[in-house]
């Protein structure tokens, strides 16, 4: 056996000289002979009965396909948690964009002026926007009481607790929709044949959730749908569920007119009608003794699910979950509820409910700081989780964690005592001003409680007659590096070269039901799984006395090979179990939340221009446990993408919203940053390990964009002693607080009521 | 109604021939003459390393060098194309040899997902003839025309900075 590593070192990635010579295919890349293009005819407000549709004139009606929900041969909806999406309205629509007619034709100019050309006669009905709209509930939009998904979560006493408070603080919290903005917009290719029965390829994250909403969709068994992914460029959550819809429409079209079809969204079609971050409001009102120690608290978590189930159930899970952070909270109780509003559907953005409550949470210590008169570094360091307590949901932390530890490294690479000192004394006078501001969080790995169980991922290993080894998984690469690390795990497993290691395209026909590539997952439970394949091999290839103690890689050549004469296909199957020592109550909302988390400390510069009343980030320091690296360019490539991606939605990027429709659905005027809008962004790593996780590894994808929001915000506060609880927060924004009577000063006397 | 009605087979009378470089080979074309350099790059010529991301020339996903220029191709009427000398991505690999950017965007992380980098190293290889040896603002100066969400840029800095050193090696 070889005694190089390959994990934990930054070999090249997989697909990366493809990606770098303009060879990769993406959806938008693919031809299929006699294809057709494919387009939705969308909604043009936001609630009401569908009356009549007309066809109108100057468009050869007879050269395009059209499909309605009438031509739907299985159920009419996209499958996933509850059927209540429809694939294409029918009789009612309930949000702006929502797809109704389906147009396909072979000349893909055509498709814009006869989407035009169809007119739309509705009646409306009264609409909902807000969550204090839906909650309200003078208007029904969905179910009985505009409400997908309540969740109660409480831990001790929380009733009695404050009579024992020295101070009562309480804070609302908000923030804005979010568009994942992946550069490759949203597309799909689809084919039918009646023998073979439906294949897609496309842009998407989770090969088996549009098999499933497939398979539901035409009425076909397993085997007749084939889901293929193309490279994909750019998901973050935003290619998790909606892919399922255009599979769909690319499918009806497929059949109806015997032709592939292919439907790629231009990017005002993606950010108008696809899924984006849950606006979110948070409510805290916490009980702290007079030195500062949390003593227990109510927290109300809601968020804007927009007019469909969809995933919300679980966003608003591990927002709930992520409420409390990374402190200690004798007694709490979260109340978290999922409304609906005549919006498209909200979905899966990285972080997934934890960057929204996170934001609440650690700006809400400052306030408490403040009250209480400490700094917020203090704040932190008298209420952080200790290994040994338990967290929100009364699981034990097992990590030997210290997060004072982490805290003292970050302001040290910060130079947060220095530089805080130094813009107190500075900010009296001059054009601008500056502040530093913390962030201290976890993040859970993988899915929330009983969940992996119930996914029950498999994956397979298979050792070729020529000795290569081929990762099997349905996980897919989207920029984060999965086939990589898969690959990097496999070899290091077997004690091969990374380069005998490939992985197969992420194709349904081919590869296992892994499960979806979400919740930072991957590296940690599929690549414990492959690490037990690949050990499978192994132990087979000994087994048969083929293979020694140790071996070199001819030798395992040889081996394979002999074993694939002989027997046939050669593969090794994992299949998850569940540790044992992970246990959750899905009616108390109460165990062991998840198997591993990852925590960080955060710090943010900025400056804020009192003439352009811009903020701008001049420094981040990012700090965090992630268990061991196991590719440390594609590690620290992961933090500071989703840094940059926190800073925009933290600075930048704000969502227009007009009746439920997105008014801003273009890269001009919805404004993520560029090269020369983000500081340098320094990203540094401790590794304790993770006993779960393939090669101690914990899952490291979201948790960079639960901490940019709150440290950013808590900077500027520090600059400007004016206090903003809501994101994104622009320069109109700031202009409004420091120019209007209104703005609260932070250091001024708390109103009564707010602050006991 | 005697409005017109357009058919999927528009009149052949409207397309025009017109001829240019592409990396380093002469081609000719049948196009309207206000098709866009990209559609005419990826459609016609296969060349599908450029991309689009926006169509309004915010991403620069579609970026080639024409004559030299950085240019969004999604915002390039073709007639503007004749006779222009074009470099996309396929060109920049002289025989399944990488660039030293290419080779850089690799071993530094610069490219994750992929769909902006055949723009950003377009991009990066303008800037490196402009300026062979950019400041840290030089380069994010430089690539300010080409989003990424993926990597934060600061790898794909970092990449730019070490195809530079390699090409100072070089080149001494």
């Amino acid at each position: 056996m070889q005694n190089d590593r390959v994990v934990g070192v930054s070999v090249p990635r997989k697909e990366g000289r493809d990606k770098v010579t303009g060879q990769a295919q993406y959806v938008d890349d693919m031809t299929l002979p006699g294809m057709f293009y494919g387009a939705a005819v969308r909604s043009q407000i936001p609630r009401g009965q569908i009356r009549k549709i007309t066809f109108g004139p100057g468009i050869a009606w007879d050269e395009f396909v059209i499909v309605s929900a009438k031509d739907i041969p299985g159920k009419n909806c996209i499958a996933l948690i509850a059927d209540d999406q429809p694939c294409l309205a029918h009789e009612a629509v309930n949000h702006p964009e929502e797809p109704i007619l389906l147009l396909a034709h072979s000349d893909r100019h055509l498709l814009p002026k006869a989407v035009a050309a169809v007119s739309i006669e509705y009646e409306p009905l009264p609409t909902v926007f807000t969550v204090e709209e839906s909650e309200g509930q003078s208007e029904i939009i969905w179910g009985t009481d505009n409400t997908f998904k309540t969740y109660l979560m409480e831990k001790g006493d929380v009733d009695g607790v404050w009579e024992k408070a020295d101070y009562i603080v309480e804070g609302e919290y908000r923030t804005g929709a979010q568009e994942q903005l992946y550069i490759e917009n949203n597309g799909m290719v689809a084919a039918f044949d009646p023998q073979t029965g439906v294949t897609v390829w496309g842009s998407l994250q989770c090969p088996y959730y549009v098999h499933k909403a497939l398979m539901a969709l035409c009425n076909l068994p397993a085997d007749k749908v084939r889901v293929v992914q193309m490279e994909t460029g750019g998901a973050f959550g935003g290619k998790e569920e909606y892919p399922s819809m255009i599979a769909a429409h690319a499918v009806l079209l497929a059949i109806k007119s015997g032709r592939p079809v292919k439907i790629i969204y231009d990017r005002m079609e993606d950010m108008a009608a696809t899924t984006k971050r849950h606006p979110s409001r948070t409510r805290h009102r916490t009980a702290v003794s007079k030195d500062g120690k949390i003593l227990g608290g109510e927290i109300e978590f809601t968020i804007d699910g927009g007019a469909y189930t969809t995933l919300s159930p679980v966003v608003l899970s591990r927002g709930t979950i992520h409420a409390g952070g990374a402190y200690y909270w004798p007694c709490v109780r979260v109340s978290a509820k999922a409304v609906a509003t005549n919006a498209p559907p909200h979905g899966a953005f990285r972080g997934f409910g934890a960057p929204q409550s996170l934001f609440a949470l650690e700006r809400h210590m400052d306030r408490i700081a403040q009250v209480v008169g400490l700094s917020p570094v203090e704040i932190r360091r008298r209420n952080f989780l200790k290994p040994g307590q338990t967290t929100t949901t009364e699981q034990i932390v097992r990590d030997p964690i210290d997060l004072n530890r982490l805290l003292d490294r970050a302001l040290e690479l910060s130079d947060y005592p220095a530089k805080r000192e130094l813009f107190a004394k500075q900010n009296s006078a001059g054009p601008s001003r500056k502040g530093m501001g913390i962030a201290a969080f976890l993040h859970g790995a993988g899915f929330t409680g009983s969940g992996e169980r119930n996914l029950s991922s498999v994956v397979g290993v298979e050792g070729c007659a020529d000795g290569r080894v081929r990762v099997l998984v349905s996980s897919t690469e989207f920029g984060q590096g999965t086939k990589t690390v898969l690959c990097q795990i496999a070899a290091e497993t077997l004690g091969l070269p990374y380069d005998d290691v490939e992985i197969a395209q992420a194709d349904t026909n081919q590869v296992p039901n892994s499960g979806p590539t979400v919740a930072s997952r991957t590296v940690m439970v599929v690549g414990k799984l492959v690490q037990s394949a690949a050990l499978g091999i192994r132990q087979t290839l000994a087994g048969a006395g083929l293979l020694g103690e140790s071996y070199s890689p001819e030798e395992f050549r040889a081996a394979c090979w002999k074993q694939v004469s002989a027997r046939g296909p050669f593969l090794s199957w994992a299949r998850y179990e569940a540790p044992s020592d992970v246990f959750w109550d899905d009616e108390k909302y109460r165990g062991e939340a998840y198997a591993a988390f990852a925590w960080a400390v955060y710090v943010a510069e900025v400056t804020v221009d009192l003439t352009t009343y811009s903020a701008s980030v001049d420094d981040f320091v990012a700090l965090q446990e992630v268990g061991k690296v196991l590719h440390p360019v594609l590690a620290r490539g992961q933090i500071a993408g989703g840094i940059a991606q926190g800073i925009g939605y933290t600075l930048y990027e704000k969502v227009v919203w007009q009746n439920g429709r997105m008014e801003n659905g273009q890269m001009t005027n919805y404004t993520m940053p560029t090269s020369s809008d983000l500081p340098p962004i320094r990203v540094f790593f401790e590794e304790l390990g993770n006993a779960h996780g393939a090669f101690g590894a914990k899952g490291i994808g979201e948790l960079p964009m639960d901490g940019p929001a709150p440290a950013i915000v808590n900077a500027v506060e520090d600059a400007l002693k004016v206090r903003f609880d809501s994101i994104p927060l622009l320069p109109e924004d700031i202009f409004e607080a420091l120019t209007s009577v209104k703005g609260a000063r932070v250091r001024e006397p708390q109103p009564v009521g707010g602050v006991r | 109604m005697t409005e017109s009605v357009e058919r999927g087979v528009p009149s052949k009378l409207s397309l025009m021939e017109l001829s240019f470089t592409v990396n380093g080979e002469r081609r000719t074309v049948r196009v309207y003459p206000m098709a866009r350099l990209l559609d005419t790059l990826r459609q016609q010529l296969g060349l599908t390393g450029a991309k689009e991301g926006c169509g309004e020339g915010e991403c620069g996903s579609c970026s080639v060098l024409m004559d030299g220029a950085l240019v969004n191709s999604c915002l390039v009427p073709i007639l503007q194309a004749k006779d222009a000398n074009i470099v996309t991505i396929e060109g920049l690999a002289a025989d399944g040899k990488l660039d030293n950017l290419q080779e850089a965007f690799l071993q530094c992380g610069g490219a994750q997902c992929g769909i902006c980098t055949p723009g950003m190293i377009l991009a990066a290889s303008h800037l490196l003839h402009k300026k062979p040896e950019p400041t840290l603002e030089e380069i994010r100066e430089g690539l300010s025309g080409n989003l990424c969400r993926c990597t934060g840029y600061t790898q794909i800095f970092e990449a730019v900075a070490e195809a530079a050193r390699r090409r100072s090696i070089a080149t001494p």
